[in-house]
Formats: structure tokens, C-alpha cells, sequence
């Protein structure tokens, strides 16, 4: 227990040869193409996701332009499907999945656990071409004739067969997704495999960060949802081209089959979206507060419970069709809320009695445990098929899961400012952090907000203009303003990105973090490590560091030590 | 365990944290009783059908259930957050868990829900039963209109987009609603009924309406369904019966003059479009 | 080993309880089958796991008094820089887009399929460049 710093890991045969052909290897453009580097792939995955993010977001304030006023002409009702087509696309396909399993754990488990890179370094850089090519097929729906995929960004059968959308963009919408399917499953299986198989020495589960247990759990599920989604689009595009009749009535389909297949795969998707955020928020709550992670083995459980519960519920997305068993799903989608509240707590217990530091990153962490209090408590509404009989389709819904994706998108921001200095070596300026966090987190109330009237007064979703209901546009203006101020905050993002250029070097451990990762440099060398502390807790460089004030394996920490340096009242 | 700190006035910390608590607590319980304990509409409303009430009343339920749980947590994220600020570089007590708590924010929501659970089987097992009834209307959704065919009447009407056909029923009646689609996937959804129900192309949905107040609501598609899908809306006029049985031989009288008319013209779709179908650039 | 094995076979067992409920229930056959296949898909490598951690030595990942240099050694392979990712995804690209724009572009796309794939094999045999 006494002495932690141990003589480092020898990985490859020969220690001073590499260096030298490490220097002597390609450079520029060839060594990006050829990188097999995590932590070049992650950046990679980061800054192509916020690149499709800035797109989707642009789509969104065109819409939400056309909805300022009831019989708007600023776009034609076709541009105005494929606009929300593709902005939920973006967003949900090519932005906050792949920034999150793709970018933010790419870089970070791996130098969590104490590994020299991801169990298949060829594989993950696959992964991330896959993603990239498979974002612009995707996108390049566009520039064909017909347009851009145009039957919202769940595709339902029959509207997505060759007779209500044929053309190109439609295909190409398939083949995109396609690519970015398994750009997913082979970064599911890299993820297992290295959680399962590289972690340094006294690294047990259990001592594993809570972000790490919660890309683990992401994986797996990634792993039974993705190849269905795969296996009902190859379907899809078999009844749009070579004449089967999967989902089509005429054939003896069922076209019901779809949604099914679809939401099979929806459902774990929107959790594969959210539990690594889960895991960031977690993480940096503890750090800012300079506590451990309250009931970290309730958060292990509770996380496991979600990801299990969270494949069975997937018809809630569809009470309103008739054909599905109501009351199962019902109950398990409730039942999901009981995790999700054990987290809550947890958080909350993490905070409480600390010594909180209200950073960006803290700030919108914190933002996060707002906006998806609010997402999460509307979503046991939906859970009640009564209550989603009249809100479904309505802008109720689209109100409940916004408040979802702009709390992930707080947590995005806040795992950018928390661990960005990690990777880059830089920190953020915090000024212009905060100026984003603000703008960000009341542009999404004010956004949201009047979307859940709107719905509860009858406004449905995917129209591009509402003629007969024109007292429905002052709501509507205030969530366009609400939406301006979220594209505000982008752009004092990409502002601080780059007025900090190389500015403010970050230091290894710039937060006084408590997990592995804080341990290294800023930014890692190559294969991650140059010394390991000895691991003892899910929190090695805190212990490191701040010797007396380990939390032991069990129960509180050390009276003694921990009273030494709080001043006398 | 340390004593608990004194402030200035001798008053411990945990009393004065307590009674503030109090004080903030007041506020929303005096507002309730203020309102004449009146519960409020959180957004909805009752409606014209009998399980639109049912459906309100367990929204209310929910909010209220919502708001509590709801407004208890973010207290608690606010308090965390503004109370523990930083003041001195001193190291907190590092507590890791507390079993008893935790134990206790895992039972408690699971009881919760399944309270919820058992309110919405009470309105559920309401909204879909299928009563015995002898008015029926079959609903047909196409691209992009409705038409509502009332079977042994030979009436039919029909509309497309903003040409909104109107479904006639009797009022305080059990109406049996057959609904299905020509084509693709439609949404028939009646925001005074508090209700929806897909219309999918092969399937027959069921489900009975009881309106219990007359006048005309506004029905519009709420599933996407191509290119005119945001005009496709329709409204229900709920009249009284002894008018609706006047409406029904007075639409039979009509449908009898034009039936020669319309044998000559016969046509796949018995509908003239008002608007080229799935052109593009502008409607 | 253990606790990656009882993750795995934990969750593939409250599949098997959720599909057992949701068949006897409700007689719905697509969602059965995905569930139940969630439930194969767990419990294949969980049960491997779960063997093989009873038959292995402990590992210095799971000795929660392990020390690093305990760990000294190599820890595996990573391959340094290698083309052949790349030229995989491009060819997958060119695979998809056959889908929409016409069956030619099979060619180039199987082609270099097939080429990163013996390529990427032979230079993992050989060790590849660090």
C-alpha cells in the first residue's frame, strides 16, 4: 500500500528501435489514412460527428424557420420532409451515437483501463471510415434527382417502398446506413474485447470507471440491436428492388413488420446514445465535487438493468397501431424508469456535501441532470398507452425526446470540456464555456417548452404547415427563438475552439481527476502510458494523489485523515 | 460524527436548512388550497367522449404524481449544486453509499410505478373495449384524404386534404369505428377525443367512440404519409340522434339521384384530386 | 473472468425470462424471435466465458492485489499504421453504392474488398509496421 509508482510496462520487444521508426513513419494525409492510433480515430469519429452535428443543426433552423408562421412558403412541403428527414437522421445516425461510441470512448476507455490501444486497432480504424463514407452516402441523397430520403428518419413501410418513394436519395439513405451499421457492430465487438481482455493489473470490474462499465453495457447492446436494423434495411431494399413482398400487403406482408424490426433496434438505440452520457455526467460530478461516485455498484446494477429491460420495450413506439400487447410493454417501459431514478439519486448522493467546482463541464453536467429530469419524467407519460394514444405523433412527443438528446447534447459538451484537454493537451477557455453552456441549456427550455403545448393542443408532427389552426404560431415563434439560441451556442463553441488554439496548456490532470486516464499525459504518448500507478479503487489516480483520503473498498473514508485538512468551523 | 456546526445565533445548521425547507414548501400548498383545491389541466383537457375524460383524469393523475417527484429531485440537484459550492481547497467526506437510502430510492419508485401501471389498465382496459353497438362508420384513409362509408345506410363521404370531410354521429351513442388504409401508414387522430389510432393498409382497427357533447372537432393525420400529409384533416360533427338519423336519410336520398351519375362515371378512385397528386416544388 | 461471464449470461437470462413472459402473452413472432436471439446471442460468449473461467489461471486483471509489474510483458498486438482499413472502407463504399447507382460498381468494390482482405491478413502475419 505504500509505495504506488511501479517500473513501467515493457510492450513491445524492443524499447529504443520503435521510437526511432515511430519518427521515420508516414506523415500528414498517409499517416491519417493509415492511423490505427485510438486516439487519432477517436479524434477523428469527435470532429466528424460535430461537423454532421453543425449540418443537422442547420436543417433544424430551417425548419423551425418554415414553422414561424402557419402557411410559411419559405421551403415547399417536399423540401420540408426531406428536411426533417434528415435532420433526424443526422442527428441520430451520423452525430450522437458515433460522437459517443465512436469518439468520446474510443479515446477515453482504452486509457481508462490502462490498455496500450482498443483490442483491434485495424478494426477500429475501419469502424471509422465505415462511418465517414457511409455519412456521406447518406447525405448525398441531396444531389440526386428526387431528392434527399424523405419519409422521416424511421422510414416506416409502406411509405419507404419503391411506389411512395422511389428515387435515388431513399437508396441511398439504405446503403448509408448500411455502412454505419457496421461501422457500429465492429466497434460493439472492439469495445467488449478490450474491456474484457486489456486492462492493467489490478483492474478488476468492478474498479472500472463508471463511463467504462456504461460503454460496456453500450457495446453489448449495440451488438443485439444493430445487425437487426441491418437485417430489416437489406429486407427494405429487397421489397424496393427485387420484387419481394416483405412489408407490402399485396404480397401477403405485413408491413407492421417493419416497425417492429425497426423499434427492435430503436429502442436500445436511443439508449446506446444515452448511457455513455450517463457514464460522462457520472464521471465529472464526481470529479467537481471531489467525492467518489455515490452507490457505485447501484450504478453498475442499475445500468445492466436498463440495457436489459431496454429490449423489451421497444412496441411503445408503436400502442397506436392496435396489433401490439399493450400492457407488457406498458409495465416494462415503466419499469425503466426505476434505474433511471437509482442514477438520479446516485448523482445527487454523488453532489451532496461535496466541495463543488461549477466549471463548464460541471455546469453542464448539471444541465444534463435538469433537462433529462424533465425528458425522462415525460417519457413515463408515453409509457401509459391511454396517455400515448392522444400524445403520440403530436408535438408532445417531439418536445419529450428533444428534452432527451439536448440533455445528451449538454453531456457531449460537458465530456468536450472535461476531457477535450486530456486529448488535445489544451484546455478551453471556461469564459466562453460558459457563455455556450447558458445560451445552450435556456435555448433548449425555450425550445422544448412550448413544443409540449403545442402537442397537448393537438399540433401534429412532420407537417410544414398548419393553415387551419393559426393560433398555434406564437408557441411556435418562441421555439424557433428558443432554437435560435441553441445555433447561438454552437457558434461560441466553434468560437472557443478556436480562440483557445494551443493556448492554455492543459497539464496532466488539470480537473484533479480520480480515474486512469488523468494519470498520463495531456495528450497520452503513443500506447497511452509511460508509468502505471499501483490500483487499488475504482479511483487509482486519486488515490495517488491524495493518499489519506482514499475511500476504502467498502464504506466511508479513512475518519481520521479525511478530517485533517477541513478548516475549523 | 461530528456535532453539528452552530451558526452565529446558536441555531444549528440542520434546523435553520429544515425550517427553510418549510418555508419554501408553503408556497405550493398555499397555492393549492388558494385555488379552492381545484386540480388543475396540466396542459389537457376533459374532452367529448367518455374515455377522453377517463384519459384526462389519469393525466392529471400523472402530473400531479410528476410534479411532485419531479420538482422533489430538482430541489435536490439545485440545492447540491448551490449549497456544496467550493469554499475552502478542503477534502470532503469521501461517503461512497448508504444502503438504507439507496434501498429505499429503489423501492419506492418501483411501488410508484406500479401504481401508475394499475391506473392505466383501469382507462386502458375502457379505451379499447368493443360494445355491442348498432352504429357503425367505417373510416378509410388514403393519400390524403378520408372517407367514412356508413355501412347499411349506403352513405359514404369523402374528402381529400383541406377539403376536410366530416364524419356525423350520434351523440351519446356507442360508436363502432372501423378503421384501415388504402395505402400507406395514417394516423386518425380527434385532439377533443384524446385519441389516435393508426390506419395500416391490411388491418382492421377497432375501437368505439361515445361522445357525450355535441358540436364539430377538429381531426387531422398524424403519421407521415407522404407529400400532402400536413393538410390531410378531416372534422367530426357530433350532433344529436334524432338529427343524425335525419342526416342519414337525407345523405341516402342524395347518394340514390347521383347513383346513375356516378355508374357512368366510374372511376378506380371515386375522387377528383383538387391538387396533382405528388407533384413537387410548392403546393 | 467471472464477472464478464456472469454480465453476459445475467443479461441473456432476463431475455429468456422476457421472452418466456412476452410469448405466453402475447403470441407475437417477430418480437419473440429477436429477443430469443438476443438471448443466444448472450449466452454464447457468456458460457464460453463462464467455461473457460473455471479453467483458467486468474489473471492479473481480476488479482485485485496484483502489482503492475506484474503485468510487465507483451500485452498483445497493435499493429502500427496500416493501409488496409482504409482500403477496406473504401471498398465497402463502393459495395453500397452499387446498391443504388447500378451493379458495375461491384467490381471495384468486391475488388478491393478482397484485396484489403488479403492484404490486411498477410500483414498481420507478418507483424505489420509499428
Amino acid at each position: 500500500m505504500t509505495d504506488v509508482l511501479d517500473p513501467p510496462i515493457i510492450e513491445e520487444p524492443s524499447g529504443h528501435e520503435e521510437h526511432l521508426e515511430e519518427h521515420l513513419g508516414p506523415t500528414g494525409i498517409v499517416k491519417w489514412i493509415t492511423t490505427t492510433d485510438h486516439k487519432v480515430i477517436g479524434l477523428s469519429y469527435t470532429v466528424t460527428a460535430v461537423i454532421m452535428m453543425v449540418i443537422g443543426g442547420v436543417f433544424a433552423e430551417i425548419i423551425r424557420a418554415q414553422l414561424t408562421s402557419p402557411n410559411n412558403t419559405l421551403v415547399s412541403l417536399a423540401q420540408y420532409n426531406e428536411l426533417f428527414t434528415m435532420h433526424g437522421s443526422t442527428m441520430i445516425y451520423l452525430f450522437i451515437g458515433p460522437f459517443a461510441f465512436g469518439g468520446l470512448a474510443n479515446i477515453i476507455v482504452p486509457i481508462q483501463i490502462g490498455a496500450p490501444d482498443m483490442a483491434f486497432p485495424r478494426l477500429n480504424a475501419l469502424s471509422y471510415w465505415l462511418y465517414l463514407m457511409g455519412s456521406i452516402t447518406m447525405l448525398s441523397g441531396f444531389f440526386v434527382a428526387g431528392g434527399a430520403a424523405n419519409f422521416g428518419w424511421v422510414g416506416y413501410a409502406p411509405l419507404s417502398n419503391s411506389i411512395n418513394s422511389p428515387g435515388a436519395g431513399a437508396d441511398l439513405w439504405i446503403a448509408g446506413l448500411l455502412l454505419t451499421g457496421f461501422s457500429a457492430i465492429f466497434t460493439g465487438v472492439n469495445l467488449v474485447a478490450t474491456i474484457f481482455y486489456l486492462r492493467a493489473p489490478g483492474m478488476t470490474m468492478f474498479r472500472m470507471p463508471i463511463f467504462t462499465w456504461n460503454m460496456l453495457v453500450t457495446a453489448i447492446l449495440i451488438l443485439l440491436a444493430f445487425p437487426v436494423l441491418t437485417a430489416g434495411l437489406i429486407m427494405l431494399y429487397c421489397d424496393r428492388h427485387f420484387g419481394t413482398h416483405i412489408y407490402s400487403v399485396a404480397g401477403g406482408g405485413v408491413p407492421v413488420l417493419w416497425q417492429h424490426v425497426f423499434w427492435f433496434w430503436g429502442h436500445p438505440e436511443v439508449y446506446i446514445i444515452a448511457l455513455p452520457f450517463f457514464g460522462v455526467v457520472t464521471e465529472i460530478l464526481a470529479v467537481f465535487s471531489k467525492k467518489p461516485v455515490f452507490g457505485y455498484k447501484g450504478m453498475v446494477f442499475a445500468t445492466m438493468t436498463i440495457g436489459a429491460l431496454s429490449l423489451g420495450v421497444w412496441a411503445h413506439h408503436m400502442f397506436t397501431t392496435g396489433v401490439v400487447l399493450l400492457p407488457f410493454f406498458s409495465i416494462m417501459s415503466l419499469l425503466i424508469a426505476v434505474p433511471t431514478g437509482i442514477k438520479f439519486f446516485n448523482w445527487i448522493g454523488t453532489m451532496w456535501r461535496g466541495e463543488v467546482w461549477l466549471s463548464t463541464a460541471m455546469l453542464m453536467s448539471i444541465g444534463f441532470l435538469i433537462t433529462f429530469l424533465l425528458g425522462g419524467l415525460t417519457g413515463i407519460y408515453l409509457a401509459s398507452p391511454p396517455l400515448d394514444f392522444f400524445t403520440h405523433d403530436t408535438y408532445f412527443v417531439v418536445a419529450h425526446f428533444h428534452s432527451i438528446v439536448m440533455a445528451l447534447m449538454l453531456g457531449a459538451m460537458a465530456g468536450l470540456y472535461y476531457w477535450g484537454p486530456k486529448f488535445t493537451g489544451y484546455l478551453l477557455n471556461e469564459k466562453y464555456g460558459k457563455i455556450q453552456f447558458w445560451f445552450l441549456f435556456i435555448g433548449t427550455q425555450v425550445f422544448t417548452l412550448p413544443q409540449y403545448l403545442l402537442g397537448l393542443r393537438g399540433m401534429p408532427r412532420r407537417i410544414g404547415v398548419y393553415p387551419l389552426h393559426p393560433s398555434w404560431q406564437y408557441l411556435n415563434q418562441i421555439s424557433t427563438v428558443g432554437a435560435v439560441l441553441v445555433g447561438i451556442s454552437t457558434v461560441v463553441f466553434i468560437a472557443n475552439v478556436a480562440v483557445s488554439w494551443k493556448k492554455y496548456p492543459a497539464g496532466d490532470n488539470p480537473w484533479d481527476g480520480h480515474t486512469l486516464e488523468w494519470f498520463t499525459t495531456s495528450p497520452p504518448p503513443h500506447h497511452n502510458f509511460y508509468r502505471l500507478p499501483q490500483i487499488r479503487s475504482e479511483r487509482p489516480t486519486w488515490d495517488y494523489n491524495h493518499p489519506g483520503h482514499r475511500a476504502a473498498e467498502h464504506g466511508h473514508g479513512h475518519d481520521a485523515d479525511s478530517h485533517e485538512e477541513v478548516p475549523a468551523p | 460524527m461530528e456535532p453539528p456546526a452552530l451558526s452565529p445565533q446558536g441555531v444549528s445548521d440542520r434546523t435553520r436548512r429544515w425550517r427553510r425547507v418549510r418555508r419554501i414548501a408553503a408556497l405550493p400548498i398555499a397555492a393549492l388550497a388558494l385555488a379552492g383545491c381545484k386540480v388543475p389541466t396540466f396542459g389537457a383537457a376533459p374532452g367529448a367522449t367518455t374515455s377522453s375524460q377517463s384519459v384526462y383524469h389519469l393525466w392529471q393523475g400523472f402530473s400531479i404524481g410528476a410534479v411532485i417527484v419531479g420538482g422533489f429531485t430538482l430541489i435536490l440537484i439545485l440545492w447540491s449544486a448551490m449549497a456544496y459550492r467550493r469554499k475552502g481547497e478542503g477534502i470532503p467526506k469521501q461517503s461512497q453509499y448508504h444502503i438504507p437510502l439507496e434501498m429505499t430510492y429503489t423501492i419506492v419508485p418501483v411501488l410508484i410505478v406500479l401504481g401508475l401501471f394499475a391506473a392505466t389498465l383501469v382507462v386502458e382496459n375502457k379505451e379499447v373495449a368493443l360494445p355491442k353497438t348498432d352504429v357503425t362508420i367505417n373510416v378509410n384513409a388514403f393519400q390524403w384524404g378520408w372517407k367514412f362509408t356508413y355501412p347499411g345506410h349506403d352513405v359514404v363521404v369523402v374528402g381529400q386534404t383541406t377539403q376536410d370531410p366530416e364524419m356525423v354521429m350520434p351523440v351519446n351513442e356507442n360508436v363502432h369505428i372501423n378503421l384501415t388504409s388504402s395505402d400507406v401508414i395514417h394516423g386518425f387522430y380527434v385532439h377533443a377525443f384524446n385519441f389516435s389510432r393508426y390506419a395500416l393498409p391490411g388491418v382492421l382497427n377497432q375501437f368505439t367512440l361515445r361522445a357525450v357533447n355535441t358540436g364539430t372537432y377538429n381531426g387531422q393525420c398524424t403519421q407521415l404519409c407522404g407529400l400532402y400529409h400536413s393538410l390531410m384533416v378531416f372534422r367530426v360533427k357530433v350532433v344529436s340522434q334524432s338529427d343524425y338519423t335525419a342526416w342519414l336519410s337525407s345523405q341516402a336520398n342524395a347518394a340514390n339521384a347521383s347513383a346513375a351519375e356516378k355508374a357512368t362515371n366510374q372511376q378506380t378512385s371515386s375522387i377528383t384530386p383538387t391538387k396533382p397528386a405528388k407533384s413537387k416544388g410548392g403546393y | 473472468m467471472r464477472t464478464e461471464a456472469k454480465v453476459l449470461l445475467s443479461l441473456g437470462t432476463s431475455f429468456g425470462v422476457m421472452v418466456v413472459v412476452y410469448w405466453n402473452w402475447g403470441h407475437e413472432n417477430a418480437g419473440s424471435v429477436m429477443m430469443f436471439s438476443g438471448m443466444l446471442l448472450c449466452f454464447l460468449p457468456g458460457s464460453y466465458f463462464y467455461w473457460w473461467s473455471r479453467r483458467m489461471k486468474s489473471r492479473v486483471e481480476d488479482d485485485p492485489q496484483a502489482t503492475q509489474t506484474q503485468g510487465a510483458g507483451i500485452v498483445g498486438a497493435f499493429p502500427g499504421t496500416s493501409i488496409w482499413p482504409f482500403t477496406m472502407g473504401m471498398g465497402a463504399f463502393f459495395v453500397v453504392l452499387a446498391l443504388v447507382f447500378g451493379i458495375w460498381l461491384l467490381v471495384p468494390g468486391l475488388g478491393l474488398m478482397v484485396w484489403a482482405l488479403f492484404g490486411g491478413t498477410a500483414e498481420g502475419r507478418r507483424g505489420g509496421k509499428h
